[in-house]
């Protein structure tokens, strides 16, 4: 699947979601089950919002990044779950040519504000790092 | 009693739609609205007063003048100061707190202490910390206890001959305790030790008399009170003011200067350099008059019937947990309900048009203390209602629903 695939698998389950309360209800879901592994929860990995914490952990192989996250809170959690299935497992190439465009189609565009203090665009700019470093790892 | 309906119909923006829901605002710890009557003095201000006070020749600058001296007239008798000159107008209760940090912190010498509560806002904390390491002085820390209050007899205790001045919150802005800071202040006084009183959260919300407290300093923000942001407040005792340096320097602040020698203008002057915020000022004082109108005791007993009856919603909710159950109180409430993360629970009423504050609200000591990242902040106003607690109540059990709790 390419992250395009992936986003719009998003967008088409969001769909039928009329409600706010029923896509929160959603990503809280996603959210409180995203477990990453305890060694990862460490300052290297955390991205520090105001109020929330968010850890993301990647790993290269055989050509393509694979993301983990968790969070100890169940929204920024959620949006972090649905950044790590429609990133993971594919090369950093794609990575950094994406353009992520599902948050907003599913209508939670507030989470875009790059004034937001927890907000996704912090999570996806470290998810964007790793890539360009395995990159320029794998190139040198 | 307050005219709540009249009241309400002087803040148009309570009548603003959130996410198609009316705006249920519970975050007037943070800032509170503006009724009309400041944002129309804001308005006639530059439409028809504004020219640079003092010194001007001409009509204009003397009408500005005159308007920005009433205010400082107002806010002298809004707080019972002496006399209008220990009345300083800053940018806030932070900046107000820095001045005196900085200029009573040219006084110190090493080994020197400064006494804070634990329950500071990080304005009353890192200012002192900045000055103490300058100086090679001591901050020393007033605990609180699990109910959220200072003890007297510790205060007591914590005084020594190295004590030079305590500062301390009036009311929290975290666990809402009403702090006895005429007790502090007769403590301190006894010791010959001045006191440095943050009422932000304490001259909004009801009456304060400086000469009654025998308050040395008290700060407070504008915006708290109805009035603009920007402007703010220092009042700080004559023989205190006259012994400290200056702060900033500048125009209006000196009295003659040459490259050999400048000497400062009186007071309050010498802790005003540059153009003042007089339209901030004048503003300030309209939001003054309104609140002096209704009347602060009203202002008290309206926001204490508010916070009796959320607390004894809040607490029906199964999980809640409420920060801060000091015997005297003010208008906010703090809590948790059952594991959810503050922010998320202040994203989810944020979606039902509820404003509340999330986070440690810059009283990380006090969190620490609690051993908690944070809690969810809800404050009221002069214009909140009954019916607004019951919305958050509603919007707490739709939550925690959201949240499996």
């Amino acid at each position: 699947m390419t992250i395009n695939e992936a986003q719009d698998e998003i967008i088409s389950e969001f769909e039928f979601l009329d409600d706010w309360l029923d896509k929160y209800q959603e990503i809280i879901d996603k959210g409180m089950n995203a477990k990453i592994d305890p060694k990862y929860k460490t300052p290297e990995y955390l991205i520090e919002g105001c109020q929330s914490k968010v850890w993301i952990h990647a790993e290269y192989k055989d050509g393509k990044v694979i993301y983990e996250s968790e969070s100890n809170t169940d929204i920024a959690g959620g949006i972090a779950v649905m950044l790590v299935s429609v990133l993971s497992g594919h090369t950093p190439d794609e990575i950094i040519d994406s353009e992520l465009y599902f948050i907003d189609k599913i209508g939670l565009k507030e989470h875009l504000s790059p004034t937001r203090s927890n907000g996704m665009l912090s999570m996806l700019k470290q998810m964007k790092l790793y890539a360009m470093a395995f990159k320029s790892k794998s190139e040198s | 009693m307050i005219n709540i309906e009249k009241i309400r119909a002087d803040f148009p923006i309570l009548n603003e739609q959130v996410y198609g829901h009316k705006l249920v605002y519970l975050d007037n710890a943070a800032t509170t609205q503006k009724p009309k009557p400041v944002v129309e003095s804001i308005v006639n201000g530059y439409y028809h007063k504004n020219a640079n006070v003092h010194r001007g020749v001409h009509w204009l600058s003397q009408e500005a003048t005159e308007a920005h001296e009433a205010a400082r007239e107002t806010v002298r008798k809004f707080i019972n100061a002496e006399k209008t000159s220990e009345i300083i107008f800053t940018r806030g209760t932070t900046e107000s707190l820095n001045i005196v940090a900085a200029t009573f912190g040219e006084l110190l010498s090493e080994g020197d202490e400064i006494i804070v509560s634990q329950m500071e806002h990080h304005s009353n904390i890192v200012p002192w910390q900045l000055v103490c390491e300058k100086k090679g002085a001591r901050l020393v820390m007033l605990p609180i206890d699990n109910n959220g209050e200072i003890s007297l007899e510790t205060l007591k205790e914590l005084i020594n001959e190295k004590t030079r001045l305590v500062s301390i919150a009036h009311a929290s802005n975290t666990l809402a305790t009403v702090n006895p800071v005429k007790e502090v202040i007769s403590i301190a006084h006894e010791n010959g030790i001045p006191v440095m009183i943050d009422g932000a959260q304490s001259v909004p919300h009801f009456k304060v008399d400086v000469q009654e407290l025998d308050a040395d300093f008290l700060a407070f923000s504008g915006h708290k009170i109805y009035g603009p942001t920007g402007i703010g407040v220092l009042y700080g005792k004559e023989k205190w003011l006259d012994k400290l340096p200056p702060y900033q320097a500048g125009g209006e602040m000196i009295d003659k200067v040459t490259f050999e020698k400048t000497t400062f203008n009186v007071l309050p002057y010498k802790f005003e350099a540059g153009t003042p915020d007089f339209i901030g000022s004048t503003s300030l004082a309209a939001a003054l008059d309104y609140m002096t109108a209704i009347g602060m005791d009203n202002v008290e007993e309206h926001e204490r019937e508010l916070v009796e009856y959320a607390t004894k919603k809040l607490n029906e909710i199964e999980g809640m947990r409420i920060y801060g159950n000091a015997k005297k109180r003010s208008g906010l409430v703090s809590f948790l309900v059952s594991d959810i993360h503050p922010y998320d629970m202040g994203t989810i009423l944020d979606k039902l048009g509820i404003a509340v504050r999330t986070g440690h609200h810059c009283a990380q000591p006090t969190m620490d203390f609690f051993g908690i990242e944070g809690t969810v902040r809800a404050s009221f106003g002069i214009y909140n209602t009954k019916e607004e607690i019951d919305i958050l109540v509603n919007g707490i059990a739709r939550a925690k629903k959201l949240f499996h709790k």
